[in-house]
């Protein structure tokens, strides 16, 4: 008896460094000869205060960030490849995937550009659904932004007061839908599924108590004097600077431009809603902190107006070929036992086109640009992921700051590794 | 957006600037096709008409780069495709500028440097299918491993292709420690 030959391993052959020579750093001005030199320094991959998987090869004279560039892709999966091998409605499970804290968003995106290939109509019961779920998920991605945000200053309470608040909205998202994180909810032409009975009052009494619950958040960030020495006037851009870099969402607000989607091409019904778009003056990590907190408050009254307002009606689209017949009418149908046959199997086709379909995220422009080419399947998918457009903005926003800022910055800038990979 | 009229009017007025420019009439101005499809405004250009065409957009407005992404054609020719989104934002006009290129010559001039939204957003399509962007300051693989061959975005890209390294596995599969 012969013990099978086990090779070990060796380390791989390749070379790195010399494929990241591109990677200069020449450029950099730094003073003092021999005395002060150059660090350069791997943030990451793997540390917390990357959210998520995220390199930064930085380079440091002393304390002082010189030069940093993002290294992404640690957490790319293929979404964009997968979606082109799938039906059009089994995209949106793995659509949502990309943005992890913004599934509705995802699938938003991803709906929203279908919709306009199939030139379909979405009920206007269906629109106020979204926009409720749209919203309370933008204050649940934004809890968590505050949460691990104030735990990259140092402070543990609002991490877990925020992951608490958040499961509250993610007990919402359960009854309504049937999952807490990925509802696959929002479907071509509507919605999944009508909002239970007691949904209404449940979210409610959720508006109705998170307010207090933000005047308590404040009351612990506002007036803690470690939280404001580490945001007032850290990591402002100006307002051409980021818009040249393409930057949108509560960091381009942040410096006093009031570009948001909802308002300025309202889709979704968001033209039937009163709310403020919250804007900051400088755009240091102080009014980005402010400028989410104030979107908070307004994505509640949106919630409470789509409530009040909820129109009677179908909750998706009637046309059977994109949505799939009522269970009972599949026992007493037969259209509709072909119609959902024909769904389920091969899925609806959607003629030839191309479509790019923008929408406000927490995080920024998020839009779904898909080719159609006449087959049940999309022949592209590419999310255009705020994040992804975001990063490019975080080399100008810690140029020559102290490292302990460059953490509070990122935090304050709020990048979804999952989004950005995709 | 602008109509249908005005798409043919932007394309025109594109086509007299680039005759007035000096670079001749010959290839119809530089704009190839004009497409308007779902309120959609769309402009098909030539590869080396990229950069005139975006700067003339810029003065018409259309000042921000809301995104760019790449398109396999497939089997379509020219296959691959690059696409600019612009956006205008004070009259929340969009407009896509389209360029086609074949595989075999996948050359496109960067717009980087007047328009510095375009540097990961090129690196991604030049890491997903190919196409090289001439005067591009970092061209590099972005979303893919620096040492990984092939571009997965591609239409004919085979998909499934690789195996799984497992604990099991390891050694019997072949180059694994390359």
């Amino acid at each position: 008896m012969s013990t099978p030959e086990v090779r070990r391993p060796s380390a791989p052959q390749v070379p790195y460094r010399e494929m990241e020579e591109s990677v200069e750093l020449s450029h950099i001005a730094h003073e003092g000869d021999g005395e002060q030199e150059l660090l350069t320094l791997n943030l990451g991959p793997h540390h917390p205060a990357t959210h998520g998987v995220l390199r930064l090869l930085t380079t440091l004279e002393g304390e002082v960030v010189r030069d940093v560039k993002p290294i992404i892709g640690y957490l790319h999966t293929g979404i964009e490849k997968t979606a082109e091998d799938k039906a059009y409605w089994k995209v949106i499970p793995v659509i949502e995937r990309m943005d992890y804290l913004s599934y509705y968003f995802n699938a938003m995106a991803f709906c929203g550009a279908v919709e306009t290939l199939l030139d379909l109509e979405v009920p206007p019961r269906a629109q106020y659904l979204r926009v409720i779920h749209l919203e309370l998920n933008r204050i649940a991605s934004h809890l968590i932004w505050l949460a691990t945000g104030a735990l990259d200053l140092g402070a543990i309470s609002i991490f877990w007061y925020g992951w608490r608040d958040r499961d509250r909205i993610l007990d919402l998202f359960e009854m309504s839908s049937g999952q807490r994180m990925h509802t696959r909810y929002i479907q071509v032409g509507g919605v999944m599924e009508d909002i239970p009975l007691g949904f209404e009052q449940r979210v409610r009494d959720f508006c109705s108590e998170f307010p207090s619950r933000l005047d308590q958040f404040e009351a612990l960030i506002d007036k803690n004097q470690i939280v404001l020495q580490r945001l007032r006037g850290v990591g402002a851009v100006d307002e051409q600077t980021l818009l040249d870099l393409g930057v949108t969402g509560p960091l381009l607000r942040a410096t006093g431009n009031p570009w948001d989607l909802r308002k300025a091409a309202p889709y979704s019904s968001y033209d039937h809603f009163d709310f403020k778009i919250p804007v900051g003056t400088v755009g240091d990590n102080y009014d980005r902190y402010r400028v989410r907190m104030a979107e908070m408050r307004e994505s509640l009254k949106i919630v409470e107006q789509a409530l009040d307002g909820l129109p009677e009606g179908p909750y998706i689209t009637p046309d059977r070929k994109y949505a799939l017949p009522p269970r009972h009418e599949l026992a007493t149908s037969m259209e509709a036992l072909i119609h959902h046959f024909k769904l389920v199997t091969e899925g609806f086709r959607v003629p030839p086109g191309e479509a790019y379909y923008p929408i406000e995220s927490a995080r920024g422009e998020l839009a779904c640009f898909i080719r159609a080419d006449g087959s049940s399947k999309p022949a592209r998918v590419h999310m255009r992921d705020p994040s992804f457009v975001n990063l490019q903005a975080f080399s100008a926003m810690v140029q020559d700051s102290y490292l302990a800022d460059l953490i509070a910055t990122l935090a304050m800038l709020d990048p979804i590794l999952g989004g950005i990979d995709r | 957006m602008p109509d249908a009229t005005g798409l043919e009017l932007i394309a025109q007025e594109l086509r007299r600037a680039h005759e007035a420019a000096g670079r001749g009439s010959g290839d119809a101005g530089g704009v190839l096709d004009t497409a308007y499809f779902r309120d959609k405004a769309a402009l098909l250009v030539t590869p080396a008409s990229v950069q005139a065409t975006l700067e003339h957009l810029r003065g018409m407005g259309y000042r921000f780069m809301a995104s760019v992404h790449g398109v396999d054609y497939f089997p379509e020719e020219p296959r691959l495709g690059v696409h600019y989104e612009l956006l205008d934002m004070s009259t929340v006009d969009r407009i896509t500028v389209k360029v086609r290129v074949p595989v075999a010559d996948p050359h496109v001039p960067s717009v980087t440097n007047e328009w510095p939204t375009a540097d990961h957003q090129e690196r991604e399509i030049y890491d997903m299918f190919g196409v090289i962007f001439d005067g591009h300051p970092d061209l590099r693989r972005i979303l893919m491993p620096e040492d990984y061959e092939g571009h997965p975005q591609r239409r004919d890209f085979p998909v499934g292709g690789e195996p799984v390294f497992f604990t099991h596995n390891e050694p019997r599969l072949p180059r694994y420690t390359q």
